[in-house]
């Protein structure tokens, strides 16, 4: 029941949005993603004390052609609802005194969008997990043509058209492994089964097929060519949502659907996998330290990061899942700090160039020096959130592959490079004509960076917290596939 | 029986509405009487009630002919400005009618001679219709050109017909499916059956026999397009699966690699025009065309039954189609006549409606999950999967990324641009026809059991 309430809360609040929401679209969506966030909490719970009725929803649904309306929350899912409900409040903070046109429909979008991508999260059927998978990338498509910058018409296009020409793959292995089963069913137990029984050559092409949709959404190298420009051109809640929430749902989608489904693949070319994830991080980090704009710096930094919880995943052991979960909250929570900070200064200055900017430090010391922590976060220093995701990843990633580990460490020092470079030459130096009109932040800008800067730490100091939820779910998962 | 009756007492009705004064209210009599004919359908389920063995009213034809009508009450409504502003009102709403009366016999035919009759009585008023709107050189052009073709592929019937009759010596479609199975076809049986299905590919508008569409669906009045792209299909359609599946089906060995030549042809011809296509009119033609190529595939795989599919692809095609249809005439005659892409641009600033919907059923119509033209899509590949025809899945697959393509030349206009023209405003009954046709797509997108299992 509340596994159906988290899809349901989002929907019910995009229809009320839509509908009614011209005159308080603030006041709805704020509560609604609270109201979300509550019910997420009330899910954890659950998932903890092991009250299978409230979270398994098993309906038929298409039955005769073997889909079924199947829900269902572990602690893997759970996380990853604890994340999309987590931070969907406090982009909808950040947006507040921003001025979007139709508000009520921005919001209304982000609700869809949010539904569908917790029903990815929680689906237990490959066609529900494909249909979410797929309901997603609507409601962004239309955020970033309604509300994006220059150049958005052909932007979005490739972005959308890249997108579903990779799911249509996964779409056709699903379709594949589901002829495979004995009577004809979508439910992850029976795709589990029958993809296991592949022979190992078959088994690497649905982990193929599935993987080159999973890497177009991360995005991976050579399949990222959509997403700098996307993040560049979309509006700032859209760009939160999109790197914060739904790359996540391709990470996910790794762990759900392709470890348990087809191991021996993964055993045997796994490893070409974990070799793209690797060049995608060394990549895309140097692209960063090269990048003259912040905005695209970030997106490239998230494909590192992405990266690194890719080849975590594939890498497959105990630490690296534990890692790659731990890492995807954090890199969520990161992402939408710096699209945050980008967000205030460019309303500021007009411009995310960082060469044009500089001595903001001189101006707002508190905005540095939050700035500053969520940089380190992002560059793994301990007692930030971070450093337990990499430093957990890389053990576990030295465990299956010391080469691939060694070069994936470097991404650390790289990320300390063009992170510390462009908060040098963005917030320290001199003032100069164009930052001399910086503005003091906002308490609203102030409090939303306050809670994501508690969060950061207060999941570095602590990240038991995370740990403790998935430990269970990855041991099963593992456990599984032995 | 009763459903024919009811529908030509409507035609014959709207001859003399002008004499007894009823024109402003028949629209509502005609919506009834089409009501009428839905539940006539429903009451006469599993009945099988064979009509002096020249129809037969089985589920097959009661399906179709309820979708047939639900199609035609959304587009009637839809329609209703081409009626009001109108001189031959009363003309207009017969030639429809018994446009439809033939369409009903098309569907339940159980002999050769009420095919061929049901195929004359649905076009002959079409070909009027087609170039009704007189001033209109386009309109003329469209008329004349549907007209000869269409007589051509009457001709191909004809002969068709003749040379089976020939080989098996029976109009009646029973007798002949008995006197095919009992050994293989001879030559005259083979092209016979060839030169139908010539004649019934002319219909559905499949390619190679395609040309005659965009010209026609591009001159024809907006409304007398969408008819024919609905309607018209879904009847041609049904008549094409009755003849190959029941008459025909002793041949398939025959006949199964030319449906499946054609369905990858039309496909890839269809989409690939459409593609590069800038009136949005002509655009849509060549997408008719395009899902005609997907229901071919349905056709294709009729040996495991998937009437139920095409039933499905029919009806979610059909309403998202008078939906696209309805708010082109709208956004056209409120853009001094403009067909272009260009006159769509900032549409969202000018109406939402009309840009919401127009999205939405273009969404539905490209195939993108969990729209129902996805599951439509899904449906008939998996049915081509399972029957050994892998390539041709994947040519429909890339046909509908060629499709996203298009479709979304239309939506990036809509959405992603600004206008400066004068917003457009709707009448309520255009307002409920584009909510009742998005509804119906939702409805279906998560129900589509209720159609399918209907059939097969």
């Amino acid at each position: 029941m509340l596994t159906l309430l988290l899809i349901l809360i989002p929907l019910f609040s995009s229809i009320m949005l839509f509908a009614f929401g011209r005159n308080h679209a603030k006041a709805i969506a704020f509560t609604a993603s609270v109201a979300e966030l509550a019910v997420a909490f009330a899910t954890l719970n659950a998932v903890q004390t092991g009250q299978a009725a409230l979270l398994n929803i098993d309906m038929p649904w298409l039955a005769d052609i073997g889909i079924r309306f199947h829900i269902n929350t572990d602690g893997i899912s759970m996380l990853m609802v604890l994340l999309s409900t987590l931070l969907m409040p406090l982009i909808m903070y950040a947006s507040f005194n921003r001025n979007y046109n139709n508000l009520h429909t921005l919001y209304g979008l982000m609700f869809l969008m949010q539904g569908s991508i917790i029903g990815s999260f929680v689906a237990m059927d490959g066609f529900l997990f494909y249909l979410f998978w797929e309901i997603a990338l609507i409601p962004i498509y239309f955020i970033i043509l309604m509300w994006g910058g220059n150049n958005r018409q052909k932007v979005t296009f490739k972005f959308f058209i890249y997108t579903l020409f990779g799911s249509l793959f996964m779409l056709v292995a699903l379709i594949y492994v589901y002829l495979q089963t004995p009577d004809r069913s979508f439910d992850i137990q029976a795709l589990y089964a029958a993809g296991r029984q592949l022979p190992v050559v078959e088994q690497a092409w649905v982990m193929a097929a599935f993987f080159l949709a999973f890497a177009i959404k991360m995005p991976i190298f050579p399949f990222h060519t959509w997403q700098p420009d996307t993040y560049y051109v979309a509006p700032t809640p859209g760009v939160m949502m999109l790197s914060g929430i739904m790359s996540k749902m391709a990470t996910y989608g790794l762990i759900r659907w392709v470890l348990p489904m087809v191991p021996q693949g993964i055993e045997e070319y796994g490893y070409i996998l974990i070799v793209l994830s690797v060049i995608s991080i060394l990549y895309a980090s140097f692209i960063s330290i090269v990048q003259k704009d912040f905005k695209y710096l970030i997106a490239y930094s998230s494909i590192a990061h992405m990266g690194l919880i890719s080849a975590g995943i594939i890498a497959c052991n105990a630490q690296s899942l534990q890692g790659s979960l731990m890492e995807m909250l954090s890199h969520g929570i990161n992402t939408v700090g710096l699209f945050f900070v980008f967000d205030i200064i460019f309303l500021r200055m007009g411009t995310s160039e960082m060469k044009q900017l500089g001595g903001i430090r001189g101006l707002d010391s508190s905005f540095a020096f939050l700035f500053f922590i969520i940089v380190l976060s992002v560059v793994a220093l301990p007692f930030t959130n971070g450093f337990v995701g990499e430093f957990l990843l890389i053990i576990g990633l030295f465990q299956a592959n010391a080469i691939a580990a060694s070069f994936a460490g470097l991404s650390i020092i790289l990320g300390v490079v063009y992170m510390f470079r462009s908060y040098q030459t963005m917030m320290l130096g001199e003032t100069n004509q164009l930052t001399a009109g910086f503005t003091k932040l906002t308490m609203q800008e102030k409090i939303t960076l306050i809670i994501i800067v508690t969060l950061i730490i207060g999941l570095g100091v602590y990240p038991k917290i995370v740990l403790g939820i998935t430990e269970s779910s990855v041991q099963t998962l593992l456990q599984g596939i032995q | 029986m009763k459903e024919l009756l009811l529908i030509s007492g409507l035609g014959v009705l709207s001859l003399l509405s002008g004499l007894l004064n009823l024109r402003k209210g028949f629209l509502l009599i005609v919506i009834l009487g089409l009501l009428g004919n839905i539940g006539l359908s429903i009451a006469d389920w599993n009945l099988n009630e064979d009509v002096y063995g020249m129809m037969l009213m089985d589920n097959f034809a009661l399906a179709f002919n309820i979708v047939m009508s639900v199609s035609a009450i959304l587009w009637f409504i839809s329609a209703s400005s081409y009626f009001n502003n109108d001189n031959n009102f009363s003309d207009h709403f017969s030639l429809v009618l018994f446009s439809m009366c033939g369409g009903l016999v098309l569907l339940s035919y159980s002999n050769m001679s009420m095919l061929f009759l049901g195929i004359e009585i649905l076009s002959i008023p079409l070909f009027v219709l087609v170039g009704s709107d007189k001033t209109k050189l386009s309109s003329n052009e469209a008329a004349f050109k549907y007209f000869l073709l269409g007589a051509f592929a009457t001709a191909f019937l004809l002969f068709g017909i003749a040379l089976i009759y020939g080989a098996t010596g029976s109009f009646q479609n029973a007798t002949i499916a008995a006197k095919l199975s009992e050994g293989p076809a001879n030559a005259m049986a083979f092209t016979g059956m060839l030169l139908m299905l010539v004649a019934m590919a002319f219909k559905v508008s499949a390619a190679p026999f395609h040309f005659w569409a965009p010209d026609v669906y591009q001159g024809a009045p907006s409304y007398i397009t969408a008819f024919m792209a609905t309607v018209v299909k879904t009847v041609a359609f049904a008549a094409f699966y009755r003849l190959f599946s029941s008459t025909f089906g002793s041949m398939q060995a025959e006949y199964r690699i030319i449906f499946a030549a054609i369905a990858a042809l039309t496909l890839l011809i269809a989409n690939f025009t459409a593609a590069v296509q800038t009136n949005v009119k002509r655009l849509l033609a060549y997408s008719s065309i395009s899902h005609a190529g997907f229901m071919m595939i349905a056709l294709l795989c009729m040996a495991n039954n998937t009437s139920g599919i095409l039933l499905y692809y029919v009806l979610v095609y059909s309403i998202s189609s008078i939906a696209a249809f309805s708010i082109f005439e709208i956004v056209r005659t409120q853009s001094n006549g403009k067909e272009d892409i260009d006159a769509f641009k900032g549409l969202i600033r000018r109406n939402r409606w009309l840009a919401g919907v127009f999205a939405f059923s273009m969404l539905s119509m490209s195939g993108i999950p969990p729209m129902a033209g996805f599951m439509a899509k899904y449906l008939v590949f998996t049915a081509a999967i399972d029957n050994g025809y892998m390539w041709l899945a994947l040519i429909g697959i890339v046909g509908s990324l060629i499709a996203v393509y298009y479709y979304f030349k239309v939506i990036i206009a809509m959405f992603g641009h600004e206008s400066d023209e004068a917003p457009i405003s709707i009448t309520a009954s255009q307002k409920f026809i584009l909510v009742l046709c998005a509804l119906g797509l939702i409805a279906l997108s998560i129900f589509p059991n209720l159609v399918i299992n209907q059939l097969g």
